[in-house]
């Protein structure tokens, strides 16, 4: 796969000019990664985010950072976890059979607090599935991955410019809250040339009192996440979930588009929400007036926001790439204020706009028979 | 007669490194004499202060509790992936991991190997105790053919449960390995060349030439089912399986350009 960015914008030159540059997907994402400040890249290859990797190959060791490609996606995370455990800035990145591989490490850094940045550019499961894009790893981000009861931050861009500005967030979130951070894309994200603004933000650094630097003339520090006496452990998982509360109630982000007088809602994120985006156009032209709701940030879900939606006399639609995940945390939200109807592809196909319209008119006539979907 | 007034001579002490408190290790078991080794070590190599120690799962696990250093705690088996990451970050710290037989040799081989394949900057400790000390003395991929374990109840049988696998030796053919060893603590003399094996692996690390590991037999009188005194004994048994000594020394830097030696 050969990229046909002529170079990367370097550090100089960084939000300066607005001039717009073409960019793919992985490559963007790795370049704003260095650009905010990343010390080290662990991974392996694997489509549809290979390019990522080979981005980094080239850019990090330029920059005098750290570049290793793993024997595995366990060597890669675990690479992460040991450089993040001392306070280095540090990007991971993978594809969903590898994001398996990856949710070991992932439940060790959320008990023992390490700040680590996770690219899962999703494609088709399960198994091997296909290279095909795909948003089925929603729950495996949002619910899943290790064991363990924890949560960490799960941004979802719906552009490779809105992805670009995420990695900088998701970096600052990791550092603020100790936590690993995933930027969840698809195989459409990764893979497509977008023109963007390279408005890359640099996070500033921080002094971290639990990092590992050596004791040097203070105290040992160690960074665990066992605690054999379950009262120990209970202490720890009330601070956890503190911080989880913390995050739900400060960090959510969403983006809303034409809800005001919306009497549908199409609920979509990432690449599926620009599917509904162009849907929802469609739809405007018919007469039938839709609005699109954006979860931005998987976890923290935005589930106050959408509920208050809900009150008002509307259905939704909810798309994905996926057989459907998403939409259970959408019901749960709405708690059955308004029906939710969902529509989705899977195996690495995409809805249409098309598929998506023929939804919206048969909700439009379901709510007005007055019907449940 | 007048009492002269000479003070004791000090003939032994504990380490500073090693925190004055009991073990949570069953008695006469051979962590607490590696763990003391590796103070002695980074005490003579003025090596503590930019320590950072990566902790196994397996009996070991608390080893933070007793050497004053700087620890992450890696799942098990991945301390040498984490190490690498710490190593290569912070190229001016001195990374060790302390490893047992199951973390290493059975659910971290991928780690291990490719750690000492790339000729990673960091020294291994590795205890082969021939068991899964931790959870309560299953077999190991390092468990002696006939030997009774409790998932290995009439003995380990080849043809049902494999082999012993000599990690080490199959380390030391890798030319990332700079240094591969392997000692006992069956009796002072051998605890006292094993000691020398750690600082040399140690030295390894700070000659920038490449991995280093040293193996060290050491035993489980609990999951062995003798008295601590019979499972010292029984390391020459052991040892029979896995030999003693040096398996390689190179003293050429690994990391330069073809530096195979013919490995
Ligand atoms: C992924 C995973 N699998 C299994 C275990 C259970 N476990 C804990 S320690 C251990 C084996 C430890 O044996 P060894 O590495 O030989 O250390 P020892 O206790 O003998 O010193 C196992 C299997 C675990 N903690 N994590
Ligand atoms: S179980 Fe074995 S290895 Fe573990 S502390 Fe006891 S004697 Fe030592
Ligand atoms: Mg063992």
């Amino acid at each position: 796969m050969t990229a046909t960015v002529e170079r990367a914008p370097t550090e100089g030159a960084t939000g300066s000019k607005r001039s717009r540059i073409l960019m793919k997907g992985n490559e963007a994402i790795a370049e704003a990664a260095i650009q905010a400040g990343c010390d080290a890249y662990f991974g392996y290859p694997i489509t549809p985010q290979a390019e990522l990797l080979e981005w980094m190959a080239r850019r990090m060791p330029e920059l005098g950072r750290v570049f290793v490609q793993a024997e595995s996606e366990l060597g890669a995370i675990n690479m992460g976890l040991g450089a993040a455990a001392t306070g280095a800035r540090v990007l991971v990145s993978s594809s969903s059979p590898g994001m398996s591989l990856m949710a070991e490490a992932m439940s060790y850094m959320a008990g023992s607090q390490t700040p680590i940045v996770l690219v899962n550019v999703m494609r088709g499961g399960p198994g091997l599935g296909s290279i095909g894009p795909s948003q089925s790893d929603y729950f495996q981000a949002v619910k899943g991955h290790g064991h363990g009861d924890y949560k960490v931050p799960v941004l979802a861009p719906a552009s490779i410019g809105e992805a670009v500005e995420l990695v900088a967030t998701a970096f600052e979130l990791a550092e603020r809250y100790r936590t690993p951070v995933i930027l969840l894309a698809d195989g459409i994200l990764g893979q497509a040339m977008e023109p963007i603004e390279p408005q890359f933000r640099h996070p500033p650094r921080q002094e971290f009192d639990w990092a590992l630097t050596g004791a040097d003339g203070r105290p040992p520090r160690v960074l665990r996440s066992l605690h054999l006496l379950p009262e120990r452990l209970e202490e720890h998982n009330n601070v956890l979930q503190a911080k989880f509360r913390e995050i739900a109630r400060n960090e959510v982000r969403w983006a809303g588009e034409q809800l005001e007088d919306a009497d549908l809602a199409v609920v979509a994120y990432g690449t599926a929400a620009r599917i509904a985006h162009s849907a929802m156009r469609k739809a405007r032209q018919e007469g039938i007036r839709v609005g699109l709701f954006r979860p931005i940030t998987l976890w923290p879900f935005p589930e106050p926001q959408l509920r208050e939606l809900a009150s008002r006399p509307t259905a939704m639609l909810v798309v994905e790439l996926s057989a459907g995940q998403m939409v259970e945390d959408v019901r749960l939200a709405v708690e059955g204020r308004c029906p939710v109807a969902f529509h989705g592809r899977t195996g690495g196909m995409l809805p249409t706009p098309d598929e998506v319209l023929a939804e919206l008119r048969r909700l439009d006539a379901t709510v007005r028979a007055g019907g449940a979907t | 007669m007048t009492a002269v007034a000479t003070p004791p001579r000090v003939i032994a002490s504990r380490p500073e490194l090693l925190t004055d408190r009991s073990t949570h290790y069953c008695p006469g078991c051979g962590h607490g004499i590696i763990h003391r080794l590796l103070a002695e070590v980074l005490e003579e190599l003025e090596l503590a202060p930019r320590t950072i120690a990566v902790a196994p799962v397996g009996c070991a696990v608390f080893a933070y509790d007793y050497l004053q250093l700087d620890w992450v705690e890696a799942p098990h088996g991945r301390a040498p992936a984490v190490a690498t990451g710490i190593r290569r970050v912070r190229p001016d710290s001195f990374v060790l991991t302390y490893q047992g037989d199951g973390d290493l040799a059975a659910i971290g081989t991928a780690e291990i190997i490719h750690a000492a394949g790339r000729g990673e900057l960091i020294t291994a400790i590795f205890v082969n105790n021939g068991i899964y000390g931790m959870t309560g003395g299953q077999m190991a991929p390092t468990t002696l053919l006939g030997q009774h374990t409790t998932s290995t109840p009439t003995g380990r049988e080849a043809g049902a449960a494999g082999f012993p696998i000599p990690m080490t030796e199959m380390l030391a053919i890798l030319p990332g390995v700079t240094y591969a060893a392997r000692g006992s603590v069956s009796d002072p003399p051998h605890i006292g060349k094993t000691k020398a094996m750690i600082k040399r692996a140690c030295k390894a690390q700070l000659d920038g030439a490449g991995f280093a590991i040293v193996e060290i037999l050491s035993n489980c009188p609990v999951g062995w089912g003798m008295t601590a005194v019979e499972s010292m004994e029984h390391l020459s048994e052991v040892e029979k399986v896995y030999p003693l000594g040096v398996l390689v020394d190179r003293s050429a830097p690994a990391r330069q350009p073809a530096a195979a030696e013919g490995a």
